[in-house]
């Protein structure tokens, strides 16, 4: 479970980037965050990977307060979310098994695991037959899939994904969206940050919509509404 | 398990290896740049050693002939003579001490003064001339501390004079120091290029892989996996950076030995030099340590200036 509590940022002295933000979102929840550029998504996506620290608040994870972990606990605390980014921040110079496999290396797993996760991944984003590819033989989407793979291999229990179809036209970002519900429906909960409103619409989840660093709207589409 | 431990996982160490080999790679011209400045220093370093070893044997073959000479107070008797001669021996700085009795003093002083002419020395024995010339003669082991040791000889009682060449010794002293002054001066300037050049070849590596960087801190990894391959990087120049001139200089040094054994017989009596063995059991470890030692001291202090994690 996710609990944001009372949360601002501000990157200086002026106006803040994230004014007092409240949100639960509960363990196995698919969550779309929306708004327009520059009302605070990606410094709300910063604060849960702990990159940036609150000006005010805290953040508790699984029971954890964000406030509570020390410097040398933060690599810990990221190997329980995975990220995935609109420009896909893939290793130019490794193939696609490398850079899934690179995941598992950073946090020392050992051989014999990696070689059985990798392909395992490889197969449930679709990509087997290309595990040799170089990411610049890829397309945007399949390039997206390396990158949820690689956010995956770890096994977290959290997916963050800011405008992870950004890049993408609009097939490939419906084919990277179900993706992401499929990977939801196996109990990973998913935060997915977006501008697409057609998906968003069209898949009825629980919709967030932020405006100049506050939650403006927070309601089940299709559903009742939360607040 | 802690960062540190996770790190020394085998297949992790292997990684972090090869990505430190391949950083060395990618950037070739720095990597080179460092390795021959690396290599230039550990040269010279092997030089000057060679060099101060060598002297210093000979210095050493000076000294061992340099002696002070203790003679003492009229009357004095054996067993004073003998505890005088017990004092000495606890100095630390004295190697051996030779006791020349007056008798011996004076048949020394027929052998070189009425040599041929040895008849002329009979008939003294009963009324030795240089009956006040028994003495110590003195060895050191270093003839630095010579003037400490007279000073003590002097305060002793029993003791008429202490006889000593200041001049003989501290020039050797002096030259010996300078020596080891102008090369450690020199050692030292080209430690500190090669310490730049090395942060700088970090440095580089750092920034190409920023991006690397960046996406392996949002995995998680931990300070020590992202931080490790540059200290591999570091620690790889150091070590080629050392071992390319110690096997110069080992060439070097042997065909040295029998160009001046084969050329200058005339000098061999005077330039003697020790053998490559000898000079190298002790080189090759120093060198490589201190080529470690930089590589590793260079991409650590880069890594803290500009790898934040
Ligand atoms: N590193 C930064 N330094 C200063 N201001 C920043 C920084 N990052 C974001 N901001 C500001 O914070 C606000 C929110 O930015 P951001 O969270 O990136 O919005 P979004 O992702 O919704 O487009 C914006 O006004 C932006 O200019
Ligand atoms: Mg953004």
């Amino acid at each position: 479970m996710i609990v944001i509590d009372n949360v601002s940022k501000a990157y200086k002295a002026g106006i803040p980037a994230l004014n007092g933000i409240s949100l639960h979102i509960n363990t196995g929840e698919f969550v779309f965050i929306v708004g327009d550029s520059g009302s605070g998504k990606s410094t709300l996506i910063k604060l849960l990977l702990k990159e940036l620290e609150p000006t005010e608040g805290d953040i508790i994870i699984n029971g954890r307060s964000l406030n509570g972990i020390r410097h040398k606990q933060i690599p810990r605390f990221r190997r329980n979310i995975g990220v995935v980014f609109q420009d896909f921040r893939l290793l130019k110079d490794r193939n696609v098994y490398e850079n899934i496999a690179f995941a598992q290396r950073v946090i020392a797993t050992p051989s014999k695991k990696i070689k059985r996760r990798v392909p395992m991944m490889l197969s449930m984003v679709g990509l087997a037959a290309k595990y040799k590819s170089y990411p610049k033989q890829l397309s945007g989407g399949e390039q997206q899939r390396v990158a949820i793979a690689r956010a995956l291999v770890n096994e977290p229990k959290i997916l963050l994904a800011d405008e992870p179809t950004g890049n993408l036209d609009a097939h490939n970002a419906w084919d990277i969206m179900k993706l992401l519900d499929e990977i939801n429906q196996k109990g990973t909960t998913v935060l997915v940050v977006t501008h697409n409103l057609e998906i968003v619409k069209a898949m009825k989840k629980r919709v967030i919509t932020m405006r100049k660093g506050v939650i403006v709207s927070d309601e089940r589409m299709g559903g009742s509404n939360e607040i | 398990m802690n960062g540190w431990v996770e790190a020394m996982r085998f297949s992790t160490f292997f990684y972090t290896f090869k990505q430190g080999v391949k950083n060395i790679w990618r950037n070739k011209v720095f990597s080179l740049a460092s390795i021959a400045t690396m290599s230039a220093c550990i040269f010279l370093f092997g030089l000057f050693y060679a060099i101060v070893v060598n002297f210093q044997t000979i210095v050493r073959e000076v000294e061992s002939g340099v002696a002070v000479t203790v003679f003492f107070e009229d009357g004095t008797s054996k067993e004073a003579m003998e505890q005088i001669g017990a004092q000495i021996d606890k100095r630390t700085e004295v190697s051996r001490k030779v006791f020349v009795s007056a008798e011996e003093a004076w048949e020394e002083f027929g052998k070189v003064y009425f040599s041929g002419a040895e008849n002329m020395m009979e008939g003294f024995e009963e009324d030795n001339p240089l009956a006040e010339s028994a003495h110590y003669e003195i060895y050191m082991n270093d003839v630095a501390s010579q003037s400490t040791l007279v000073t003590y000889l002097q305060s002793l009682e029993g003791v008429r004079e202490v006889r000593s060449s200041d001049i003989a010794a501290n020039t050797l002293t002096d030259f010996n120091r300078l020596i080891g002054y102008v090369s450690a001066g020199i050692i030292l300037i080209l430690l500190c290029v090669a310490v730049f050049l090395i942060s700088n070849t970090v440095t580089t590596g750092i920034t190409v892989r920023r991006e690397e960087i960046a996406i392996m801190k949002l995995i998680g990894a931990t300070d020590y996996f992202v931080r490790s391959p540059f200290i591999v990087e570091g620690i790889l120049i150091g070590l080629i950076g050392s071992a390319i001139p110690l096997v110069l200089l080992y060439f070097m040094y042997r065909r040295l030995i029998v160009y001046v054994g084969d050329r200058f017989i005339w000098l061999s009596n005077m330039l003697r030099f020790l053998p490559v063995n000898q000079v190298f059991s002790t080189l090759v470890p120093v060198a490589l340590l201190l080529g470690v030692g930089i590589g590793f001291l260079g991409s650590r202090l880069t890594i803290r200036k500009h790898l934040k994690v």
